[in-house]
């Protein structure tokens, strides 16, 4: 009744009993978060940190093997950073710079990412997934023992759901047996293959790629190879179509060969097979062990309305990319962030229901832009057909020598959060001169303070930040408080607060989301204005 | 007269790369060759430079 899909690399919540089994008729609780991979224990840390009771519900018993998402970007960080596991992230994460691109058996071009100066966060770290869950585990225990209301439940399957109008009912099956469980909400976070979704008959279209890839972890046991990022097209090694390397923690290496459609995968993922294409791309004399092994296809999809009602989803069970360019675990943890304050808000009865709408809105924005980039490089590294093929190779060719081709390669884009241009919850950009990185509807860049960053500083409600310009202290509409967070010239030492915003402009307002996303901005306070653009942010009109 | 651009010169590579895909999306072999040819002469016109489009046959050719 309970086989494992899949091997634990931590075993972290065992089974356990709970009093909601014992009771005759089904328990409600405010949020039932399905799936207890990084995107439901992210969503169980957010609301457990705003004091929401919150169940997730996970077939298994703790975290799955393999290092799967291993590039976590400069936003998923931050974000972990305002959940207070970011530091613990940084410490065991790799960080690169230096990327080689290859063709066949020659150097096409070197690039270095030269990060921009002044964040806390680079622009990414390499880190398996275990580990990234892991670290949220463990503040999710921190945050328990300072009575976070957040409980997590080893081998319970959800088996049915019943979505009505105002709450949802859950058939769920324990080695005791089944019980029912009922939740005011429902975050579905059960990943691509969502049966949540699949069991409520919601649709999930888009684009299958016919490829495969045979990901390798090896621990390198003779030879020290470089941090960098080497990406090969056609290599002569012939192991693969394409070949991706690049460092983990722990001395392990993460290779992903491209092995085309039509695969036998229990021949290919036979170990003979895997050291056989190793070897060739490593030679001979290089000895490793390896440490997990997988095939992937991928798709790039997404659910036409991640709200179904009282039923949400968030991370791979809404929107699927392909894995070149960052953009699932990443974009997965920008829907948290958009979530986590909007449901907060209304289940305290501060905003309207219809506030849960927007979260639809931007991130449904954002999973369109995550597929557009993510199907480009797609369709750089797998052309579909022979002229596409043709001008990918000219571009490769030409690359060698030629400093404008470099561009146009295109071997997976650096993950950047989206920018919810034009949508529903933006108030008036009214910042003359203000720069364009932080106009409404984009997320905070950091930059350095005189003691700190910036977005440390922003702790986790509603942030009216002031340069250079009086304001209240605190700002209250509604039920819902605005704390003041004051800088002026003499916070920024090194300009680059004033640069990324105030631009033009001598002093800023900026009405600042709990997500860290800019919703409004003037030159100046003024209480009319920021009660208006609050209520707009809040889905009041 | 003027040089062949052989810096960066095309401010959103990616969207561009990807127009040119879609452009022979559904063409047969001889239809993309056709249609790549028609799109040499017509940027080649408007170009006009002959100098900068000897250096660019130049550089193709090496």
């Amino acid at each position: 009744m309970f086989d494992d899909r899949y091997t634990l690399a931590f075993k972290l919540y065992p089974y356990t009993r709970s009093a909601d089994q014992d009771v005759d008729s089904a328990v409600r609780h405010p949020v039932v978060v399905v799936g207890g991979g990084p995107i439901g224990l992210a969503t169980a840390l957010d609301l457990g940190r705003q004091g929401i009771p919150v169940v997730v519900l996970d077939d298994h018993e703790g975290i799955g093997m393999g290092s799967r998402a291993i590039c976590f970007a400069k936003r998923t960080l931050e974000i972990a950073d305002r959940y207070g596991c970011g530091a613990p992230m940084r410490d065991k994460g790799v960080v690169w710079n230096l990327g080689k691109v290859f063709q066949d058996a020659e150097q096409v071009y070197e690039f270095n990412l030269l990060p921009e100066e002044g964040h806390r966060n680079p622009a990414f770290i390499n880190l398996q997934q275990p580990y990234f869950e892991k670290f949220l585990f463990e503040q999710i225990c921190a945050e328990q023992e300072k009575g976070a209301p957040i409980q997590i439940r080893g081998k319970n399957r959800v088996d049915a759901v019943d979505a009505q109008d105002d709450h949802v009912v859950l058939d769920v099956m324990t080695p005791d047996g089944p019980y029912q469980l009922e939740a005011d909400w429902v975050i579905g976070c059960d990943g691509a293959s969502s049966p949540l979704r699949n069991m409520l008959g919601l649709d999930f279209e888009g684009r299958v790629f016919q490829d495969s890839f045979l990901i390798a972890d090896i621990k390198m046991k003779s030879t020290e190879f470089p941090t960098e990022r080497w990406f090969w097209f056609e290599p002569y090694f012939k192991s693969g179509a394409s070949t991706l390397l690049h460092k983990q923690p722990d001395d392990v290496w993460r290779v992903d060969f491209q092995i085309g459609w039509d695969v036998d995968r229990k021949e290919e993922l036979k170990e003979e097979n895997i050291r056989a294409r190793l070897d060739a791309m490593l030679g001979e004399d290089v000895e490793y062990d390896i440490v997990w092994s997988s095939i992937y296809t991928f798709q790039c999809r997404r659910m036409e309305n991640f709200r179904k009602g009282r039923v949400i989803f968030a991370g791979d069970a809404a929107h699927q990319v392909s894995p070149f360019g960052a953009r699932g675990a990443n974009s997965g943890m920008q829907d948290v962030d958009n979530l986590g304050w909007k449901l907060g808000l209304v289940l305290a009865g501060k905003a309207p229901e219809s506030l849960i709408d927007s979260y639809n809105e931007e991130r449904a924005y954002g999973a369109d832009e995550n597929i557009l980039n993510s199907t480009r490089s797609t369709d750089f590294i797998t052309p579909k057909s022979k002229i596409s093929h043709t001008f990918r190779n000219a571009v490769l060719n030409l690359a060698k020598t030629q400093e404008f081709a470099r561009p146009l390669v295109n071997s997976g884009r650096l993950s950047l959060p989206c920018t919810y241009d034009g949508l529903s919850l933006n108030g008036e950009d009214a910042l003359t001169g203000g720069p364009s990185r932080t106009r409404v509807g984009s997320p905070c860049p950091d930059a350095p303070l005189s003691e700190g960053f910036l977005l440390d500083q922003m702790g986790d409600g509603f942030i009216l930040l002031t340069i250079d310009t009086d304001a209240p202290d605190s700002f209250e509409d509604d039920g819902i408080t605005v704390s003041r967070l004051a800088l002026s010239a003499s916070d920024d030492p090194t300009g680059v607060l004033s640069e990324r915003y105030l631009g033009d402009a001598k002093s800023a307002v900026y009405l600042i989301r709990p997500d860290q996303h800019v919703t409004a901005r003037w030159d100046r306070f003024d209480s009319d204005a920021l009660r208006q653009a609050l209520r707009t942010a809040c889905g009041k009109g | 007269m003027g040089h062949l651009i052989t810096k960066p010169n095309i401010e959103t590579p990616d969207a561009f790369y990807s127009d040119l895909i879609k452009l022979h999306e559904g063409l047969t072999d001889d239809e993309s060759e056709a249609l790549n040819a028609k799109l040499i002469l017509v940027l080649s016109n408007h170009i006009g430079d002959t100098k900068v489009l000897r250096e660019a046959f130049e550089l193709c050719k090496g």
